[in-house]
């Protein structure tokens, strides 16, 4: 069974940043969103805990792609992380999760689990 | 305590490596070190002797200089050979006097075996082993039409080749029914022979030489055992060597039934304070005959007078490699298969001219031996198969076979283990290439630096190159010049683009000359060179996401996601005022305090979204950003100078503030060090940085491309006695010089080791302006001091700038949830494990 889901509004356009990404902190803890202008789609969000530091940067990773697959470099030990599949680059075991994201006019959405008390009140 | 004596007897390739392993040592200090050397010439690197007739000098092949020797404090005797030994009373006699050791090295080499023929002692009868050899055959071919070799092994042919290129025609004489009967079989032995005299040598196998007497048409006749003859001009006898074991013998010491001074696995003699190295010493009844064993002995012997008694020597591997006459030719291990049930593997293409040949084990399972003759490109595959025991693939013929019938490819650098030696001349392995790359090597010039492999023989460098080029790659080096997969070009090559098209931003250039988005290499890389050219504030919204994030936030990130701070405190001088500010800024905000070793103070353990606020603070008293994140001028060390110090003869404090005033800020490929020292005590250390000044009673002596960490280098001395105005010209046209020329992430000593011509080229350049660019070099300089703006100061003013510092940007109260702390001698620190 899918567990539910709800689309929370994590920020707006204006607060993101082209080429690079920003932390919000959402229901299932902190998430890095990239706004990459150039791609479609433009907008990639990810964990923005770091598996291999357990510190929250990624979001202050450099973004850029490696043979065509769009990429953050972890700030800290600089491995690559996928923004499509969130898988690393260097070593395909470790993976960090991918969310889906949504530009809802102005307001950016992403799809995260929706706990006890929110699906009740929903 | 008085020192002790160390006397080393001949100075050749071994006893010059040992020299300097030793010198290198603690116990070098307890000893007096005298070496005495038959020959003229300083330690010469006998394997390429060769070369000398192809142009190369003895200064080319000289292994140290006299300026070496000077500074290490040794007395050398060249032209001195040492005539006795008297080991009771621990001397030795010379022509010229008698000496007194404590410790007596013997590296006395081999000598050309003559063989016992009537006659062998005419003129025009010679032997090729030193630089006199050769002069001596020089003077020979003058007026000569042939020339002689007796001899078919590796020397012999090397011999050849050389009789050749002096313009004469080459026989070669060999007792044996093959060439090079130690290393080859039948079959490899006759392809080289065609070979061989395909190139114009005529070889002449099973002849035994009976008597040398005059010719009818030429110098010499050769009488041999079948009544045959052969008429010459000169003979050159290459019949092996025998170990230099005359004064060995001559003492007393023990010696092999076939010569050798016998040592033990310590490279000790019969005699405790005796000592043999090289190829003058018999090891478990072996000689060895290449330089390799040779230093691995010198390297123990070294060990074993610093007391340590781990290290030993435990034999060598005598596999070989060259090219002779320009044929490839190589041999490995058990070549003639002498191992119990060892079986071969031939491959033999006449049309083509190759043969291989291998060895392996009963069981099929490892490399025992090989041999090669035409081509060496499975050499070095081979080698690691049988030097590591590698288990070989199911089809091991595959690994001879060529490629089109389904030859396996070359054991890739990948599959070796960390403990495969890949050069032998100086014990270097795979690990130690690993290590230098992690300690900062990344090409392959530095590696060979800093290891030293491959510049012993040369016969490792293709091994050297893949093992490198692959490791470097695995570590995401691109080891084309391309800076990555977006640009196509070196990090100079693109400042020029960007300087020369007046480019802006990243996107203009990757959509003019590269391709794709970009990555954490080149963009980092081209903010730097944006900075460089046009000076811009690094958080305008174009650059923001270029930079790592310790210069997107102009900060130090820590292993827990936090940053350090560390505001510029020039020279290190501070007020007691500021002194306090930072105490109660780092209170306020609970930092971990740490003095740093460039003078200045760090404040670890704060949230992004303190940062503007901390150095809100810090800028109202004074402050100004240090840089410390940036690949950029970091600090100016400073000794207290003459102000205070009685020794001092100029104000090292105020120099030292002037430059980091003025260099502050600069973005380079690396980080720039500098220090400045009041007078030759040098207590500012100014030789280990990148630029160090340090005052004489005239001024100032600039020293550059020094530094410490991983790879510390002393600094070269550059130019004296500098006024102020002339010192901070010379600074700014090297500064200059190496942001425009240098690769990404290369520091400014590495920079000046690559660039040929070396620190020469650049005192040229600097100095002399040998590029006429002085003056642009100092016109930019002053564009950059002239746009010079805090970097942190314009980031708090501006509200959009700010924004950036969000922890969250949905949740400003939420604090970053895995910052764990503990305290420790009364300061926070994280306790966050890192992976
Ligand atoms: C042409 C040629 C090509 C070679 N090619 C290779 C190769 O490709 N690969 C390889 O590994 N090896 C090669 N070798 C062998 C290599 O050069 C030797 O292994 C190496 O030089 C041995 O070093 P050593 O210090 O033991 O002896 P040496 O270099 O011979 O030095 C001994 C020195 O001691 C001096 N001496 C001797 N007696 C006295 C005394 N009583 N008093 C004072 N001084 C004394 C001698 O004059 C000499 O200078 C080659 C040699 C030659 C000649
Ligand atoms: S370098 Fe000279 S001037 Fe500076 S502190 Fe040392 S002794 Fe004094
Ligand atoms: S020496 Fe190592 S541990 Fe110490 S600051 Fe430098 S990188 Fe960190
Ligand atoms: S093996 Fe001789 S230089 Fe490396």
């Amino acid at each position: 069974m899918k567990p539910r889901t709800r689309w929370e509004a994590v920020c707006t356009v204006d607060d993101l940043v082209p080429e690079s990404g920003i932390a919000v902190w959402t229901e299932e803890g902190p998430v890095a969103v990239f706004y990459l202008p150039h791609r479609l789609p433009a907008l990639f969000a990810i964990s923005h805990t770091d598996p291999f530091s357990g510190a929250n940067v990624l979001a202050r990773g450099i973004t850029g792609d490696l043979k065509g697959e769009p990429v953050v470099a972890s700030p800290l030990y600089k491995q690559h992380f996928s923004l499509l599949t969130g898988v690393c680059l260097e070593d395909d075991t470790v993976r960090v999760k991918t969310y889906p994201v949504l530009l809802d006019g102005n307001q950016i959405r992403l799809e995260v689990r929706a706990n006890q008390r929110e699906s009740i009140a929903a | 305590m008085s020192k002790k004596t160390l006397i080393v007897v001949g100075n050749g390739m071994v006893g010059h490596h040992f020299l300097e392993q030793f010198c290198a040592s603690p116990a070098a200090a307890d000893f007096e070190i005298i070496v005495f050397g038959e020959e003229k010439q300083l330690a010469y690197d006998r394997v390429h002797l060769s070369e000398y007739f192809g142009g190369s000098s003895h200064a080319d092949l000289a292994m140290g200089t006299l300026e070496w020797y000077t500074e290490q404090g040794i007395q050398l005797h060249l032209n001195e050979q040492v005539t006795g030994i008297n080991r009771e009373n621990r001397t030795l006699e010379t022509p010229r006097g008698s000496y007194r050791y404590d410790e007596l090295v013997l590296s006395t080499g081999s000598y050309p075996f003559v063989p016992p023929i009537k006659g062998n002692d005419r003129p025009h009868c010679l032997v090729y082993r030193t630089l006199d050899d050769l002069d001596a055959i020089h003077a020979s071919s003058e007026g000569a039409r042939t020339g002689v070799v007796v001899g078919g092994g590796l020397l012999g042919l090397e011999a050849a080749n050389a009789l050749k290129s002096l313009g004469l025609e080459a026989h070669v004489v060999e007792f044996a029914p093959r060439l090079m009967p130690v290393q080859l079989d039948a079959d490899g032995g006759a392809l080289l022979r065609h070979k061989i005299e395909e190139l114009g040598v005529q070889v002449h196998t099973e002849k035994a030489t009976t008597a040398i007497t005059e010719g009818e048409d030429a110098r010499l006749r050769m009488n041999f055992s079948d009544e045959s003859f052969l008429e010459t001009d000169l003979i050159v006898f290459s019949a092996g060597i025998r170990p230099q074991d005359a004064l060995a013998r001559a003492s007393g010491l023990e010696i092999g039934e076939r010569g050798g001074i016998a040592i033990d696995n310590h490279c000790t003699t019969s005699d405790p304070h005796v000592h043999a190295i090289g190829e003058c010493a018999l090891w478990e009844q072996k000689i060895f005959g290449l330089v390799a064993p040779g230093y691995t002995m010198a390297r123990t012997l070294s060990s074993a007078l610093n007391g340590d008694r781990e290290t030993a020597f435990t034999g060598a591997d005598m596999s070989t490699k060259l090219k002779l006459l320009g044929v490839d030719v190589g041999s490995i291990g058990d070549a003639h298969a002498q191992t119990p049930g060892a079986r071969n593997i031939r491959f033999n293409d006449e049309r083509a001219g190759h043969y291989r040949r291998m060895v392996i084990s009963e069981d099929g399972k490892t490399l025992l031996g090989a041999i090669l003759v035409g081509d060496n490109s499975h050499y070095d595959t081979l080698l690691q198969y049988a030097l590591n025991g590698i288990t070989l693939p199911e089809n091991p013929e595959t690994l001879i076979l060529p490629e089109s019938q389904g030859g396996a490819p070359a054991l890739g650098p990948d599959a070796l283990p960390e403990t495969a030696s890949i050069c032998s001349c100086h014990n270097v392995t795979k690990g130690d290439i690993c290590g230098a790359i992690d300690a900062g090597c990344s090409d392959l010039g530095s590696v060979k630096a800093e290891t030293k492999a491959s510049t012993g023989c040369g016969g490792c460098t293709a091994l050297l190159k893949n093992v490198v080029d692959s490791e470097l790659e695995k570590r995401g080096v691109e080891v084309s010049k391309d800076l990555c997969e977006h640009f196509p070009y070196s990090r100079q090559e693109l400042f020029h683009l960007v300087k020369v098209n007046g480019i802006r931003t990243f996107r203009t250039l990757i959509s003019q000359h590269g391709k794709g988005h970009g990555c954490d290499i080149c963009k980092p890389a081209v903010a730097s060179i944006l900075a460089t050219c046009w000076n811009e504030h690094i958080l305008a919204t174009d650059h923001v996401p270029l930079q790592d994030t310790n210069d997107t936030f102009m900060a130090n990130m820590q292993k827990n996601g936090t940053y350090s701070i560390v505001p510029r405190i020039p020279g290190g001088e501070i007020t007691p005022d500021k002194l306090i500010v930072l105490g109660e800024v780092a209170k306020e905000y609970d930092l971990y305090t740490k003095i740093t070793g460039g003078q200045r103070v760090d404040l670890f353990g704060a949230t992004l979204s303190q940062l503007p606020d901390i150095w809100e603070k810090l800028i109202a008293a004074g402050f100004e950003t240090g840089h410390a994140y940036g690949k950029s001028l970091r600090t100016v060390k400073s000794c207290v100078g003459n102000t205070w110090c009685r020794y001092g003869v100029q104000d090292s404090v105020g120099m030292a503030i002037r430059l980091e005033d003025r260099y502050k800020g600069l973005r380079a490929p690396h980080k720039v060090k500098m220090a400045v020292s009041g007078c030759t005590r040098e207590c500012a250390e100014a030789q280990s940085k990148d630029f160090g000044v340090i005052a004489t009673e005239n001024g100032w002596n600039l020293y550059v491309c020094g530094n410490g960490g991983m790879r510390p280098r002393h600094a070269d001395l550059f130019a004296t006695d500098l006024s102020d105005e002339e010192l901070i010209r010379t600074i700014d046209r090297v500064v200059m010089f190496y942001v425009r020329t240098a690769d990404r992430l290369q520091r400014t000593s590495v920079w000046m080791e690559n660039l040929e011509g070396g620190l020469e080229y650049l005192k040229q350049v600097v100095l002399e302006d040998s590029l006429g660019i002085g003056a642009e070099l100092e016109e930019h300089m002053e564009g950059i001091v002239g746009t010079y703006q805090c970097e942190w100061k314009t980031a708090v003013e501006d509200p959009e700038k700010r924004k950036r510092f969000r922890e969250f940007v949905n949740a400003p109260s939420q604090c970053d949830p895995v910052q764990e702390w503990t305290v420790e001698r009364g300061q926070r620190r994280p306790v966050l494990e890192s992976a």
